[in-house]
């Protein structure tokens, strides 16, 4: 009975030892943003929370056009998550439960498409968007990230096991065409999956960082990311104002992502293991 | 009149294509996107990497040059090196520690869903963050590094001013950032394992260390593939780390120069689009021929059984 007590204690304190670990940087990095750029340069570092996080904040404010810049983000990461819910889940529920001349060729080509590493084509890319008049605007971060394959691929499994043909039937017979069968039947029921392709999306594109730099152009436009990269480069010595505008940065993130964490977890965890 | 079957027949055939054209329309978005913004970009890049262009003057072919200058270039195989090198501390680490946890996370009963969550928030959080983060930490004159080393009496070192601490660096980064994911991955194949397996094991007297090489790890390798091919994928493309930690320049004695960041460099910063081009056809025979080795390895060893 102790010994198996122990052997939990023992389990339990190197999971929570990781924990801490995985928790280190967010509780520093609070920390650094309570405290000046003095303190930190200490010997010994100060370690305890300070009060001068809104004075940080302030310089932050003064030296990026933060608000802008996650406006900006939140315009596209919203909206390519929506559009990728929409185009992903209708063309998946089409090659889940159709039949039509060309299914498997197309299915095929969907497949090896998720195998081109597609920021190796930036170059042409970015030739794309100057000929599109889309260089330095949001567009050329959302319009070609708003359907995707893995999406497509997912979606469809999802469809496979949980709308049975029947249903299908029923909704047809009830005058339901592909388009109302698609909106009454198959998004209502999908919505796990839905859940999980949206928040990955989502955090894929709130993340983004390298397209970004190369097609924003204008340093008043940018997205979060890359409005902190230019923060750190320019500003680099004010340790607690750049770690400011880091935390500032992040949170909104680990706020969406804690209120969906389960359905997110399974979601990611669930491919790798049936694949 | 001498076609009427004919006519019949082929316009009957189109009507009956025409009839499908609701899925041709739902399947549309996709296709069209990735012709616009994919498969076009891609095959230009082919094209693009036998040429000269600086994106203003007319584009010239130069035939091989790309690729001949590419092999001479000392920075080539010193970023091949690097990113090569970067993936192995990193990759290797993280995987060992994620199976570890993930066989400690499989015997726990309580508070695993805090486990799980709190695992895998490194993984969604922003890379340009945790690298400013990471950065400040490894500081030479004011970083948690070299404070910890200094209360122990240890001597500072500059570490991203230097070879192997630029290293160190990212890849601490990369294994903090990706344990808790690959953790989860494992802990859903452990869970998949018939539990009648551990019960003969038992019942043959093997013990735990046994057990888990001639059970476990078996019956993990499709999801160890998984998360080693995924980490291959992930680590030959490596950018935001160096580019935000060490700059464009890939830092002290270019250690930190990746092969994207040697191609975002060539591409926008130099503007030498032809040589980016064929960077970027080199990266991606790279991706490539590592994934097949990687299907080798474990494919091979699952005929031997």
């Amino acid at each position: 009975m102790t010994r198996y007590r122990l052997r939990g204690l023992a389990l339990h304190g190197a999971l929570v030892l990781a924990l801490l670990v995985f928790m280190f940087p967010f509780v520093w990095t609070i920390l650094m943003a309570s405290n000046t750029t003095a303190d930190i340069y200490r010997f010994p570092p100060k370690l305890t929370f300070g009060g001068h996080f809104g004075e940080n904040v302030r310089h932050v404010l003064e030296n990026v056009a933060f608000f802008q810049s996650m406006a900006n983000t939140a315009v596209v990461a919203i909206s390519t998550t929506l559009l990728v819910l929409f185009f992903d889940s209708l063309a998946a529920f089409t090659f889940a439960k159709f039949r039509f001349p060309g299914r498997n060729a197309l299915f095929v080509i969907l497949l090896a498409t998720m195998l081109l590493p597609a920021q190796l084509a930036a170059v042409p890319q970015f030739q794309t968007m100057a000929i599109l008049g889309w260089v330095g605007s949001l567009k050329a971060l959302i319009i070609p990230g708003a359907a995707n394959a893995f999406g497509i691929f997912w979606m469809r499994q999802y469809f496979q096991n949980s709308i049975h043909d029947e249903l299908i039937e029923a909704a047809t017979l009830d005058g339901c065409g592909f388009f109302g069968t698609y909106w009454h039947v198959a998004l209502p029921s999908a919505r796990p999956a839905l859940a999980f392709l949206g928040i990955f999306t989502f955090v894929g594109s709130w993340n983004d960082y390298m397209w970004p730099l190369i097609v924003l152009t204008n340093p008043d436009h940018l997205t979060l990311q890359v409005a902190l990269s230019t923060l750190n480069r320019s500003h680099g010595v004010d340790y607690s104002m750049v770690m400011t505008g880091a935390l500032m940065a992040m949170v909104p993130l680990v706020i969406v992502f804690a209120i969906f964490a389960r359905q997110f977890i399974k979601g990611a965890t669930e491919g790798a293991v049936r694949g | 009149m001498r076609t009427t079957p004919l006519t019949g027949a082929s316009t009957g055939q189109r009507r009956r294509v025409w009839s499908y054209w609701r899925f041709y329309l739902a399947l549309s978005p996709f296709y069209v996107l990735f012709a616009v913004f994919g498969l076009y970009p891609m095959l230009s890049t082919i094209v693009l990497a036998f040429q000269r262009w600086d994106g203003l003057s007319a584009r010239r072919f130069t035939g091989l040059d790309n690729f001949a200058f590419l092999v001479k270039d000392p920075t080539f195989w010193q970023s091949l090196e690097n990113t090569v090198v970067l993936f192995l501390m990193s990759t290797i680490p993280t995987l060992v520690l994620a199976l570890l946890l993930a066989v400690m996370l499989q015997s726990a009963v309580r508070f695993t869903n805090v486990y799980r969550i709190a695992y895998f928030i490194p993984n969604v959080t922003s890379l340009v963050a945790m690298a400013i983060f990471f950065s400040s930490i490894f500081s030479t004159n004011f970083g948690l590094v070299n404070a910890a080393l200094r209360s122990l009496g240890i001597p500072q070192q500059d570490w991203l001013g230097q070879p192997w601490g630029i290293k160190i660096a990212i890849s601490t980064m990369i294994v903090w950032q990706w344990v808790g994911y690959n953790t989860l991955i494992y802990l859903a194949g452990l869970q998949a394992i018939p539990k009648d397996q551990y019960e003969a094991a038992k019942v043959d007297g093997a013990g735990a260390v046994r057990t888990f090489f001639s059970i476990t790890l078996p019956q993990l390798r499709p999801v160890v593939l998984f998360t080693v091919v995924m980490s291959t994928i992930g680590g030959l493309q490596t950018f935001t780390e160096p580019q935000v930690m060490v700059g464009n320049s890939g830092g002290t004695g270019q250690s930190g120069m990746t092969v994207v960041l040697f191609f975002y460099r060539a591409a926008f910063l130099d503007n030498d689009y032809g040589y980016a081009a064929a960077i970027a056809l080199s990266i991606f025979a790279l991706v490539l021929l590592f994934t097949a080795i990687n299907w080798r390895i474990f494919r091979g060893r699952g005929e031997d059984r």
